[in-house]
């Protein structure tokens, strides 16, 4: 499927594209015309603002896996869970599927997704053995989950509300629930942040090649 | 069906556009109704014409718009166990956080799952009802259009809807569930926010937006 060789960018040809709009601008133009966009060839901060989100959502991640996510008082007795602790407890009492869902929604995509854009994120100053296409769809793939890890958040918020029976029953948040939250926002800002015509652009990897090639011969 | 057609950049860059995600530049060549254009390298859908989509877009609004409204004010779900049952709304579920650092998440909760989706749909309403009958844009149209674009990464209903899903089996052990008409109401309001995501040809909207 790859046919770089025939494709004209609009880069190459002196022009600036708008994201939001697909329309095309003379080399110099801050703002698109149609749309009112800001736009530039290719954003110069696009990767330290990836890194800058990436770091805070994994910060955040920490401590909404180590912090009770829910806290649950029945007949007297109060239990604090954590979200890997509610998924056991889950499996405990035979709910595999919803241990499973809850795992996967809650650790491994989380995970996943810091893994992807950091992949991502090197891969586009130091080349991968990934092609372009493929990981342009593992872009796509991780910015289209970004929102689905919010699942957890709105669990805790359901229950929360729902299960509220006095002494018997009570649910209430626990603070994992807000760090959790906040790690989602920051990865989905990071994602955003990618600029993935980054991907496509051969010359970065390119003049890092040279420049590579150059260091210990003569100063070119 | 797709079509496209690598091109070599002309001297006015008017009839050309670019791949949002890969910068590939292409001559516009618009599709026939019902055909895409997609982006030759990265298989970006380009323009995606569609035969009266501007008016299904505008009713699928405007039930969002009623929908929402509905389904916070009446009952949602309501659990009971022996005697003791409660009931819960969904701005309850988003106000379930309470005290401290917890109302701001609170606030979001709440506006990741009504304002966000109502407030794209209005913006929707004001944007496409002047082009559906044609009428020259509104006053802001296209920071209107811009700032729904913006925000649609933020409309969660249907995230919260599998959430509803997920916290039904956890609670069905302990309790007896009564499903509320806002439950259902917001089970529809899923399907068509997906639905104006999907209808929706951006670049058909920016370009009626020029006029
Ligand atoms: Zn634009
Ligand atoms: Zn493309």
């Amino acid at each position: 499927m790859e046919i770089t060789g025939t494709v004209t960018t609009a880069r190459a040809a002196g022009l600036i594209a708008c994201r939001r709009c697909t329309t095309v601008w003379p080399a110099g133009t801050a703002t698109c015309g149609r749309c009112g966009h800001a736009i530039a060839s290719r954003d110069q901060l696009s990767l330290q603002k990836v890194w800058a989100w990436w770091i805070v959502g994994v910060v955040c991640y920490v401590p909404a896996n180590v912090l009770p996510m829910l806290q649950t008082r029945t007949l007297g007795m109060v239990e604090n869970n954590t979200i890997i602790g509610g998924a056991a407890q889950l499996a405990d009492h035979g709910n595999w599927g919803v241990a499973i869902v809850i795992l996967v929604a809650s650790v491994m995509i989380p995970i996943g997704k810091f893994a992807v854009i950091a992949a991502l994120a090197i891969s586009v100053r130091h080349g991968s053995g990934m092609s372009q296409l493929r990981r342009q769809h593992l872009f796509e793939l991780v910015e289209y989950i970004g929102r689905w890890s919010m699942i957890d958040v709105f669990v805790v918020a359901l229950l929360s509300s729902l299960v509220q029976l006095g002494a018997l029953a009570a649910v209430a948040p626990g603070p994992a629930s807000l760090y959790f939250a906040m790690s989602v926002v920051f990865t989905m800002l990071s994602a955003q942040s990618f600029d993935s015509r980054m991907i496509w652009d051969p010359d970065t990897i390119v003049s890092r090649a040279d420049r590579l090639r150059r260091l210990p011969g003569q100063p070119g | 069906m797709s079509q496209s057609a690598p091109i070599i950049p002309g001297p006015d860059p008017a009839d050309l556009i670019a791949c949002p995600r890969c910068d590939a530049l292409y001559r516009v060549s618009e599709p026939a109704r019902g055909e895409r254009a997609v982006c030759a390298r990265c298989h970006t859908v380009l323009i995606a014409p569609r035969r009266g989509a501007g008016l299904q877009l505008i009713a699928v609004a405007l039930t969002v718009v009623i929908l929402v409204i509905s389904a916070t004010i009446f009952p949602f779900l309501t659990i009971r166990v022996g005697n003791a049952w409660h009931s819960s709304s969904i701005l309850g579920a988003a106000l379930s956080f309470h005290g401290g650092p917890f109302v701001f998440l609170a606030l979001a909760v709440a506006a990741l799952i009504v304002f966000v989706p109502v407030l794209r749909a209005l913006l929707m309403l004001y944007v496409l009802i002047p082009l559906v009958w044609d009428r020259p844009p509104a006053t802001g149209a296209r920071r209107a259009f811009r700032l729904s674009e913006d925000l649609r990464p933020w409309s969660m209903a249907e995230v919260f809807a599998i959430g509803c899903a997920v916290a039904l089996v956890k609670v069905a052990d302990l309790a007896d569930v009564d499903f509320g008409p806002a439950f259902w109401m917001f089970a529809v309001l899923v399907v068509l926010v997906v639905a104006q995501d999907t209808f929706m040809c951006r670049y058909s909207v920016w370009k009626s937006l020029e006029r």
